[in-house]
């Protein structure tokens, strides 16, 4: 069943286009996390959703009902906000209820309500505390308490981890995708974290100056970028985008980088059908970092994918985990990710294994992926 | 060593200078305060300046409810109820008012609320004087002339400019998505202003109330213009009080009068003089 229906919806503020014919269709029980830069819009979506804000054209349906004229409060929703907006002179108790107040919710049901959530939330012995009293992680539990208090149709959160710190975030993210998986509920969340959006959705939707420019599950986002907006925005690092010029090999396509240099390269790529058109004409080629690593490296097990090159290499940073090495494929420089042992010299060569069964071709002028 | 003897000096130079201007400046005020207490003779015979010889409290006594102000021989007591009849409920009902008005301002946006904004404002600049006319008209058509309820709707008015100003600029601080959570709970306009926005404006609300206390009390012209007689606020008593000297020269008593006029504000001033300072400087959410 459609939980949530966005059907051309568009927003302007004065003579910008905020948002431009959005369509998005919602599943009930799905998690979809909109992505995108500051300003791209998301917030503004959210707040049309939400019926804060009303839109200039389109649709919005909630489980199947038309809500474009009913307001906030009937539309069955809840939301948690970036800054938590949590009312400061109520204590965490007041706060969770006071929506069941202004509906006018039994005091029993309020009570076990009440009881209900903040076990879930872990938050009992915080009721009678203030906002002021309470450390981050606490206000963040307690906004998400006053969200699922209402069991509405569907919840809406505008960047609500973006205000803890590191090691905190990554504790909430898994909660959140604990209580989803629980209770089962149909989320929209907001991030310009990229990892958020990976790891918590079961459909991403990237969104750039106020269009959805891919709306997929994170697997295709990441392997399949609609586009190179996507390609670069996903992933951090992000994917390595170089020109190449395309041409038919032996064995299939490759792509020729540097062609005439005495660095002149030759890639075999896998077989892209949309490809031929572009034969002898120049492409994008995007490889992710992780395709790039040391001399010897088989990845996944699978030796036959892997392709052997010696490339100058220009800055090594170790990061613990792995050493990120700045490396120049012709005129460009991309990124690999090296296994943490291996550091090689820079200014030198040294020798590189690449993985090209998920190397990506782009339209240098639509910029759009070619299939 | 010689770093520290500097600076003192420097101390010493700041506390001459600042003790000097607030003598000049307290100077009116002491004068009148010791001759409350000095006896009429005394003071005809020495000067209207200098130390009491003795200290008499009864030319208090006297302003408070016996001396005779414009043929009326009961002192300055009915006139200072008078000014708190009109006062305690136009500070009440202005400050209420400038509340409501800021937060519909400050937290509703709506179509030409700023223009709104900016006649309101404009109240604070328009001269007492230019307005006599109109709140004449006014008062004699709502059969007002002459009462205290008359003064209390001319202030209730005329002060909602000025707390209009303190309480919207005030909760322009609120962020907006605690207004956003609200609407979607359920809250109303008034629900909101009830249970959220006024539970954050105690800072502003006590400067606004001594604001407005203030001024209202020490308004006079008015005073002088709408009442007379009996119904005349403190400071239009204090006027036929003024124009009284020259025939019965009471400086004693009249001194006395003076002060227990000037003490309800400077009573304010004492006690809530931290609270305008803090709560002009405060912001609504921490
Ligand atoms: N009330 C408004 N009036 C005019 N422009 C607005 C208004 N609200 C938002 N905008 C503009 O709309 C665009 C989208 O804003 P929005 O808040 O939706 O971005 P966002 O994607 O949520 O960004 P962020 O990641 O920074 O939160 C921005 O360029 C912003 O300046
Ligand atoms: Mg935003």
């Amino acid at each position: 069943m459609s939980a949530l229906q966005i059907a051309n919806v568009s927003k302007r503020f004065g003579n910008v286009d905020v948002l431009k014919e959005i369509n998005l269709d919602i599943q009930s029980g799905e998690f979809v996390v909109l992505v995108g830069p500051s300003g791209c819009g998301k917030s503004t979506l959210l707040s049309i959703i939400a019926g804060l804000e009303k839109a200039t054209g389109g649709d919005i349906e909630i489980a199947g009902r038309a809500v474009n004229d009913i307001p906030a409060k009937d539309r069955d929703i809840a939301m948690v906000f970036q800054s938590y907006a949590l009312y400061p002179t109520m204590t965490v108790r007041q706060n969770i209820t006071f929506g069941m107040r202004c509906r006018g919710v039994a005091q029993a049901d309020q009570q076990k309500a009440l009881d209900d959530t903040a076990k879930l939330l872990q938050i009992d012995h915080l009721l009678d505390r203030k906002p002021s009293q309470l450390s981050g992680g606490q206000r963040q539990r307690v906004a998400m308490g006053r969200a699922l208090v209402r069991k509405p149709l569907l919840f809406l959160f505008d960047e609500p981890l973006s205000n803890l710190d590191a090691k905190l975030r990554v504790d909430m993210r898994m909660e959140i995708k604990r209580l989803h998986n629980r209770l089962g509920a149909t989320i929209v969340y907001v991030t310009h974290d990229q990892i958020e959006a990976m790891t918590l959705a079961s459909r991403v939707a990237v969104m750039h100056r106020g269009e959805v420019q891919q709306f997929a599950d994170p697997d295709t986002i990441y392997d399949k970028p609609a586009n190179l907006f996507v390609a670069r925005f996903m992933g951090s690092p992000p994917m390595n985008t170089v020109p190449a010029e395309l041409e038919a090999g032996p064995a299939g396509l490759v792509a020729v980088i540097g062609r005439g240099s005495p660095d002149e390269l030759k890639l075999p790529l896998p077989p892209i059908e949309g490809a031929r058109a572009y034969l002898g004409k120049e492409i994008i080629l995007g490889i992710r970092p992780e395709c790039i690593a040391e001399s010897g490296r088989s990845f996944g097990g699978d030796r036959s994918s892997v392709t052997e090159v010696s490339l100058p290499v220009e800055m090594i940073e170790p990061t613990g985990a792995e050493t990120m090495t700045v490396l120049k494929l012709g005129e460009h420089v991309i990124l690999g990710r090296l296994a943490p042992d291996v550091r090689p010299t820079p200014g030198r060569r040294h020798g590189f294994a690449l993985d090209l069964r998920k190397a990506c071709l782009f339209d240098p002028k639509t910029e759009w992926r070619i299939q | 060593m010689n770093r520290t003897a500097t600076l003192s000096w420097n101390r010493v130079a700041i506390y001459a200078a600042l003790i000097f201007f607030s003598l000049i400046y307290l100077a009116p005020f002491a004068v009148v305060l010791l001759n409350s207490v000095r006896d009429v003779r005394e003071i005809v015979g020495s000067s209207a300046i200098g130390f009491p010889k003795e200290l008499r409290l009864s030319n208090w006594s006297a302003a408070w409810n016996s001396y005779c102000i414009n043929g009326h021989c009961a002192g300055i007591a009915p006139f200072i109820w008078n000014s708190l009849a009109i006062t305690v409920p136009a500070t009440l009902i202005s400050t209420m008012l400038g509340a409501l008005n800021g937060y519909s301002l400050a937290l509703w946006r709506f179509k030409g609320d700023n223009f709104v904004f900016a006649l309101v404002v404009m109240g604070i600049f328009l001269p007492e004087q230019m307005k006599l006319i109109p709140w004449a008209t006014v008062l004699a058509e709502l059969g007002l002339s002459n009462t205290a309820m008359g003064l209390v709707f001319i202030h209730s008015i005329q002060g909602m400019s000025f707390a209009t100003l303190f309480c919207r600029n005030y909760y322009l601080a609120i962020p907006p998505e605690l207004l956003k959570a609200a609407h979607i709970d359920g809250a109303g306009f008034f629900r909101i202003f009830w249970h959220i926005v006024l539970p954050l404006s105690p800072p502003i609300l006590i400067v606004t109330v001594i604001w407005q206390f203030t001024s209202i009390w020490n308004e006079f012209l008015y005073g002088v213009t709408f009442t007379s007689g009996e119904q005349q606020p403190v400071t239009a008593a204090l006027v036929a009080l003024t124009s009284q000297i020259a025939q019965a020269p009471e400086f004693g008593i009249q001194s006395a009068a003076v002060v227990l006029a000037a003490l309800p504000t400077l009573l304010v001033y004492i006690f809530g003089g931290r609270f305008f300072v803090r709560g002009l400087t405060a912001g609504a959410v921490k």
